[in-house]
């Protein structure tokens, strides 16, 4: 199968969406691989990297060892260095060279935790799936590991899926917790930027979760079984929009039930001429709120792995920059990341919404904070 | 000062440097990447020959580095990818899929380039690719232009020859042999010397052409390096590259390594002066400047202690010998592995300043070095990697010694000194770039 670029960008893989979700919680992250993810990762998706030092390293793996299944000096790396270091946990991940040799990391995770005697746990990354899978797997491992109830309290709620790759800056989160106290909800915590891993531990009290990702559903539909607490998914961007995932949030606790809200974009549109291009829930959240703000039909090109549930029929999930090509001809206006514009065709309008995930730092300091404010997009 | 998101570390120790050990001062391990990004990296030397298109085949996670590296320097247009998936790895159609999506980008192109590197990774080596009857089939459907075999295989840089002095080597792959001009080319050095360089001024001096890759302003330029009959080496790094030149073009080869050292300087120049046929020119004067140099530059740091880190300059501790017998204070030299260039050196120093600490820079400690460091502005820095452990805005931003060869080159520097002595620099912005010297759009 080929997926090739001739000029477009890639988004990042899923050992930065690991590394991502896990920075602020104290825990050591360590990416078995050779030098590039980690140079990778601390370069172009992580904005904290300058600012807040947090464990996220790289084995250093070198070719004898891939070959020779050399796992010990693995396991006594990252031994020495949580003896050393003495994170809250420890989370070892795959890259590459590790899956091609079948690195069991199930078994390393086991081992390292008898012998460094804190909790170790594999993420079953391989550096050839998107940050979606990463981030979405290591928040369902939060979610089953650390998070505990300690009692309900009603209009609390929590944000889950928050990462830089989706929302790039601590400034957008406080944005969601402001709009969520002007809705009336009280501060529950957030998996995970702003929140620390004993935060996390009352993540079953909140009475409602807010996936504000893709990456955030694996941990929410764990949280609701462990916990019973209902989610609804969505970004509040846009006035109107917002009023309206506030509405939902207050119905889903109030119900006991899940709420789909980015997909609520009932005006049927298949041959609608604007798309929103890229992660299910901004793109979904972006697309109702346009359609809310304008009264204009609006579609989501999935760019990513996405769930069925997030996709709407008129929806469409492509990746390859051909098929993308040959979608955009077809569209009036396209809302994407900049660096698709190279495949946007010159007749159409062209509305840069730049993704941490997509082009990394290029435009990191034109990311729009759309949360509960007027979208001022020109369509 | 920075934030700490867990670990309970005490500020990680540096070792005098009487007791480090050559050429590893410290053991692995986990290795932690500091935010310093000055250095270049297969893309940007890549990048180096005009009109050339690179195209990568590797993982996701390997692409978004050399994707990200090209995006900043706003050249999307001179790259493409394939990304491998799980099941494209064990099918046996690795060569049919690279061929068919070099063709498949090649055919999305207004123009046809005259040049495609053709990156495989770690993946594609560990599973067999042939990757000659790649570029034998690339050549036969795509014939004028050139293709050149590249790699980016990290897994393999103790494996033979490492990716940068292979990205060198494979970077004049598609010279020929063609009559010779007598011309001189400087190769495998990022940046080119300028007119005020003695090496510049000599090879100038001896009436031959002097060719430097980075001033190449197109493909024909680039193709004409192959009718000089000398080429010169300043890094060793380069030293492949050369020799392959040597043996496939008849091209003599001389190196003459970036030095810190006043008589190994005159011993590269005398070593061009006899190789160019030339008398050696007296460079009292230059080497009386770089002199008084270094003497201001002393007197402008006034006694505070200044630090050094490899990534600076080839040979750490010949550059922090050369300013500590210069009345400058050097006290923290950041280096992971010493050069075997650098071992006289780094001896001399244990030998005559043995106060001197010498820390690593990717030792899983040093993540908390920074943010422990408690006076800021403390320490006078060469090297971005020093500067941000030093918590630093005073500081030369200089990157594999860039435009700094011989008199001329310590002149600079220590001019360099003088101006960063007083004048701070924001230091995160400095250093976030990639490719010192590369456009960025940061």
């Amino acid at each position: 199968m080929i997926h090739y670029a001739r000029i477009i960008s890639c988004y990042t893989a899923d050992t930065s969406g690991v590394c991502s979700a896990l920075y602020e919680l104290g825990g050591m992250v360590v990416v078995h691989d050779a030098s590039g993810c980690n140079s990778t990762y601390a370069t172009h998706d992580e904005p904290r990297w300058y600012q807040m030092d947090s464990m996220i390293y790289v084995s250093g793996l070198t070719e004898i060892d891939a070959v020779m299944g050399n796992d010990e000096r693995f396991i006594d790396d990252v031994c020495q260095t949580a003896q050393k270091l003495k994170p809250k946990f420890i989370v070892i991940c795959g890259s590459p060279m590790p899956a091609m040799t079948g690195t069991d990391f199930d078994a390393l995770a086991r081992v390292i935790q008898s012998r460094c005697k804190i909790p170790t746990h594999p993420m079953h990354t391989n550096g050839m799936k998107s940050y979606i899978s990463g981030a979405s797997e290591a928040f369902e491992m939060l979610a089953l590991n650390y998070c505990t109830c300690t009692g309900k309290k009603k209009n609390s709620v929590n944000i889950i899926g928050a990462t830089p790759l989706d929302l790039s800056r601590q400034e957008i989160v406080d944005s969601i917790w402001t709009w969520l106290g002007k809705c009336g909800f009280e501060k529950g915590c957030c998996m995970a930027m702003g929140s620390s891993l004993d935060d996390l531990k009352t993540a079953g009290d909140a009475s409602v979760n807010l996936v504000v990702s893709s990456s955030g559903l694996r941990a929410a539909k764990v949280l609701m079984e462990r916990f019973g607490t209902p989610y609804v998914v969505g970004i509040p961007l846009g006035e109107q929009y917002a009023k309206a995932l506030g509405e939902d949030l207050h119905r889903a606790a109030a119900e006991g039930k899940q709420i789909l809200s980015c997909t609520v974009r009932d005006e049927s549109c298949e041959e609608c001429g604007i798309v929103v291009v890229g992660e299910s829930v901004y793109a979904g959240s972006l697309a109702r709120s346009i359609t809310m703000t304008t009264g204009k039909p609006v579609r989501v090109i999935h760019t990513l792995d996405t769930f069925p549930e997030l996709a709407l029929q008129w929806d469409k999930k492509l990746a390859d920059e051909d098929k993308l090509e040959q979608e955009f001809s077809r569209c009036s206006c396209v809302v994407a990341d900049p660096l698709f514009k190279p495949i946007v065709p010159a007749n159409a309008k062209f509305v840069p919404i730049p993704h941490e995930a997509f082009s990394g730092r290029c435009f990191r300091k034109d990311i729009p904070d759309l949360v509960d404010k007027n979208l001022g997009l020109e369509l | 000062m920075l934030k700490k998101a867990g670990g309970e570390l005490a500020k990680p120790q540096g070792i005098k440097i009487t007791q480090a050990a050559f050429p590893r001062p410290f053991e692995g391990g986990l290795e932690y990447n500091p935010p310093a990004r000055g250095d270049w990296n297969i893309v940007h030397i890549g990048l180096l020959i005009p009109q050339a298109h690179q195209i990568y085949f590797c993982a996701q996670g390997c692409l978004r580095g050399v994707v990200q590296t090209t995006a900043e320097m706003g050249a999307m247009d001179r790259l493409s990818w394939a990304y491998l998936c799980d099941e494209d790895y064990a099918d046996g159609s690795m060569e049919y899929n690279i061929i068919d999506s070099v063709t498949q980008v090649i055919k999305r192109m207004e123009q046809r380039p005259p040049c495609i590197l053709v990156f495989l990774s770690c993946m594609h080596l560990f599973a067999g690719v042939d990757f000659d009857i790649i570029i034998e089939e690339l050549e036969s459907r795509f014939a004028g232009v050139d293709f050149v075999k590249c790699y980016m295989t990290p897994t393999m840089r103790f494996s033979g020859l490492a990716p940068v002095p292979t990205m060198y080597k494979q970077l004049f792959v598609p010279l020929h042999r063609t009559t010779k001009d007598g011309g001189v080319n400087i190769i495998g050095y990022n940046w080119a010397f300028e007119e005020e360089c003695e090496l510049v001024k000599i090879i100038k001096g001896s009436a031959r052409v002097l060719r430097q890759l980075p001033v190449c302003e197109n493909y024909d330029q680039y193709l004409e390096m192959a009718r000089s009959s000398l080429n010169i080496t300043v890094i060793p790094e380069a030293l492949p590259a050369a020799e392959e030149l040597e043996q496939r073009l008849g091209q003599r080869h001389l190196y003459l390594p970036v030095s810190w050292n006043f008589e190994k300087i005159r011993d590269n120049y005398k070593a061009l002066c006899k190789e160019l046929g030339v008398a050696m020119p007296d460079l009292s004067f230059e080497e009386n400047a770089a002199k008084q140099a270094l003497k201001k530059a002393a007197k402008a740091l006034g006694g505070r202690p200044a630090a050094v880190d490899f990534t600076a300059a080839h040979k750490p501790f010949e550059l922090s010998a050369l300013l500590l017998d210069n009345g400058i204070d050097v006290r923290r030299i950041f280096v992971d592995v010493i050069s075997g260039e650098d071992k006289e050196s780094f001896e001399y120093i244990k030998e005559h300043y043995p106060d001197v600490e010498v820390f690593p820079t990717v030792d899983s400690s040093m993540r908390f070095f920074a943010s422990q460091e408690k006076e800021e502005n403390k320490y006078f820095a060469i090297g971005q990697r020093a500067a941000y452990f030093c918590c630093t805005n005073y500081f030369v931003d200089m990157v594999g010694a860039r435009s700094c060869y011989g008199f001329d080159g310590i002149t600079k520097l220590a001019g360099e000194i003088v101006r960063g002595a007083d004048v701070p620099k924001d230091t995160r912005a400095v250093i976030q770039h990639k490719g010192a010297g590369c456009q960025s759009c940061l």
